[in-house]
């Protein structure tokens, strides 16, 4: 006999997830792909590594390298404090958190611009110690971490919150230092939620165009992020050439999934029953 | 290791958990803190492993001063109530753990020796490489105190050791560590709520209620000499009856129990139902309820004054619910009343 289950069963909640799945997710990116593959591999090669787009490569890249990092740090530092201390407007704060998945990006992006700027309120006073940010990668890396943020902190937050602070403790009574418990016990427990939110977070921000395209300047070669190539030449009418582009993303925020995947299943494995 | 807390206070935000307690701990000793939930008993404990600072007092280990030492440098091995084993660490690795974050350099084949004697000791070889979720709750006490233990430590300190078993695991569990102790000869110090735990395991109890020690001293000591009525009541089941003493006899409720000993005036008497007698004696009582037991029967009966006892009897007593009879006690503990 087949256990009754709150849910309607398997064949209906399996056909419509992958209906939803398919027109949803794999029908524009099989059209993606498609009108990309509809160039020879030749053309498609040559727009692909062409100067401009690898000097795109390499600034979106390394910005969302740059702003995944600083994330992590002060993701983790965020969640942390959220977990683990009581503070008045602590509520405020964690509501604070997910303020740049509500907001519009544009907005973000305009606000950031406009706090950046040379007259504004951090440019400013940045600009008198040398510091440029609006119009600069800085400032991509800005609005990447801006917008992804949230991300290592929604990801770590439950895992932290489930973290017996006994582990801390008899971690103590054996001898260790602070620095040996947080290298040796809480970080490789907090590893699976901090790679879950780092490849988030890092292919979130290899994705952001609305926030990035007000505060970069976008300067070919050297502030021009894939996202706004691959939106020039949608603007010229070039749809070939902007699906190629495109798929460059597509393929490497796969890829890193991907390999995300196979490293969280990796440092899990102490959760399996034998 | 000798442990001495001399007038140890500690206060939690409004609420004081410890009042002033003082305590000896003799070295090699088995020590039960025995109280209800609230009586401040884990705090104490934490307090000697440095887990939570002492607000005023001392704690000597040996001649030596150790309320300011941190707790990584006291050299305690401390038993979590669940373990707190390392999810991501093997069963040989958590034991390990305190040998590799030591100031002392070991090889890695020292290491793996000691946690090789360590796991037969504790009868666990064979498991060194699964994780703490592959094996049982007595199997993950027994490498949590393993762990502890890899240290060499002055003192062990278990928090409620059994209090996550079940009841048969638990016994096997309690003759167990009382065997290893003797081996040992560590100074030992667990915390329980449960009365039956601290007597079958320990060489001394110390009794705590709210924060205060109550009574302290051997299993024969608190059980034939309790020195209140608290103490009486927490060790077991016990019925409080209330009369008033002339030479030697209270009168209670229409008949009289033999007391010994100067106490006169209104007293409270508390009698174990193992000490009273049914058919005999001269106070009437009336049956209320009987409870059958694979040792025996046990008889709830009323007195006239309207308070209750527990009798325990032989399994054939001929006895029906709402027989009257009266009741004799046979052993009491008499206390002045308090009002």
């Amino acid at each position: 006999m087949t256990r009754r289950r709150v849910l309607p069963g398997l064949r209906l909640a399996l056909g419509v997830t992958l209906l939803y799945a398919a027109i949803i997710i794999v029908l524009p990116l099989g059209a993606l792909v498609f009108k990309a593959a509809s160039l020879g591999p030749e053309d498609y090669w040559r727009i692909v590594s062409s100067g401009r787009a690898l000097a795109s490569y390499r600034v979106t890249v390394l910005s969302a390298l740059a702003a995944t990092a600083f994330n992590l740090v002060f993701g983790m530092a965020l969640a942390w404090v959220l977990v683990r201390y009581r503070f008045p407007g602590k509520r405020f704060v964690d509501a604070l958190v997910d303020l740049p998945f509500a907001l519009p990006t544009a907005v973000a992006g305009i606000a950031l611009t406009t706090l950046f700027a040379p007259n504004g309120w951090f440019g400013e006073p940045l600009a008198a110690i040398g510091v440029t940010v609006a119009y600069t990668p800085l400032g991509i890396m800005v609005a990447m971490a801006f917008t992804s943020l949230p991300f290592i902190v929604r990801t770590v937050q439950p895992v932290l919150e489930d973290l017996d602070p006994a582990l801390e403790e008899a971690a103590q009574t054996l001898g260790g230092s602070d620095a040996s418990i947080f290298v040796r016990v809480i970080l490789p427990l907090l590893a699976p939620a901090l790679l879950a939110g780092v490849s988030l977070s890092f292919a979130r921000s290899l994705g952001e165009f609305g926030a990035i395209i007000f505060i970069a300047g976008n300067q070919p070669f050297e502030t021009e992020i894939t996202a706004l190539l691959a939106f020039i030449r949608l603007e010229e009418y070039d749809y070939q050439a902007a699906a190629a582009i495109a798929s460059v993303l597509l393929i490497t925020a796969f890829l890193m999934l991907a390999v995300t995947n196979l490293l969280q299943a990796r440092a899990l494995r102490y959760t399996a029953r034998g | 290791m000798k442990i001495r807390l001399d007038n140890v206070v500690k206060t939690f935000e409004t609420f004081r958990a410890v009042h002033g307690v003082s305590l000896d701990i003799d070295s090699g000793q088995l020590v039960a803190l025995l109280g209800p939930s609230g009586s401040g008993k884990t705090t104490i404990l934490r307090m000697i492993a440095g887990l939570e600072y002492a607000d005023g007092g001392r704690i000597f280990f040996g001649d030596i001063d150790a309320t300011a030492i941190p707790v990584r440098d006291r050299g305690v091995g401390f038993v979590f109530q669940n373990y707190a084993l390392f999810p991501h660490m093997t069963v040989g690795e958590n034991i390990a753990f305190g040998m590799k974050v030591s100031k002392v350099r070991r090889s890695r084949e020292a290491m793996a020796a000691r946690v090789g004697e360590l796991l037969d000791q504790v009868r666990l070889s064979g498991l060194a490489d699964r994780f703490p979720s592959q094996i049982s709750g007595g199997q993950r006490q027994r490498v949590a105190l393993a762990r502890a233990l890899a240290v060499d430590p002055k003192v062990l300190l278990l928090d409620e050791p059994f209090g996550a078993l079940d009841a048969n695991v638990r016994r096997e569990l309690r003759r167990w560590l009382r065997e290893f102790h003797d081996q040992l000869g560590i100074t030992t110090i667990f915390v329980t709520h449960d009365q039956e735990e601290a007597l079958d395991l320990a060489d001394r109890v110390v009794i705590l209620n709210e924060g205060r020690i109550v009574q302290q001293g051997t299993p024969e000591e608190v059980c034939r000499r309790p020195d209140s009525a608290f103490v009486m009541r927490f060790l077991g089941d016990a019925h409080r009856l209330v009369g008033k003493v002339t030479g030697g006899v209270a009168k209670v409720a229409g008949g009289t129990v033999n007391v010994d000993g100067p106490q006169a005036g209104e007293v409270e008497i508390l009698v174990r139902p193992g000490d009273v007698r049914w058919g005999e004696g001269d106070i009437p009582a009336s049956v209320i309820r009987i409870i059958d037991r694979p040792d025996g029967r046990r008889l709830l009966a009323r007195l006239d004054d309207g308070s209750d006892v527990e009798i325990d009897t032989p399994p054939e007593t001929a006895v029906a619910s709402g027989d009257r009879g009266t009741v004799r006690v046979m052993r009491a503990q008499v206390f002045p009343l308090r009002n």
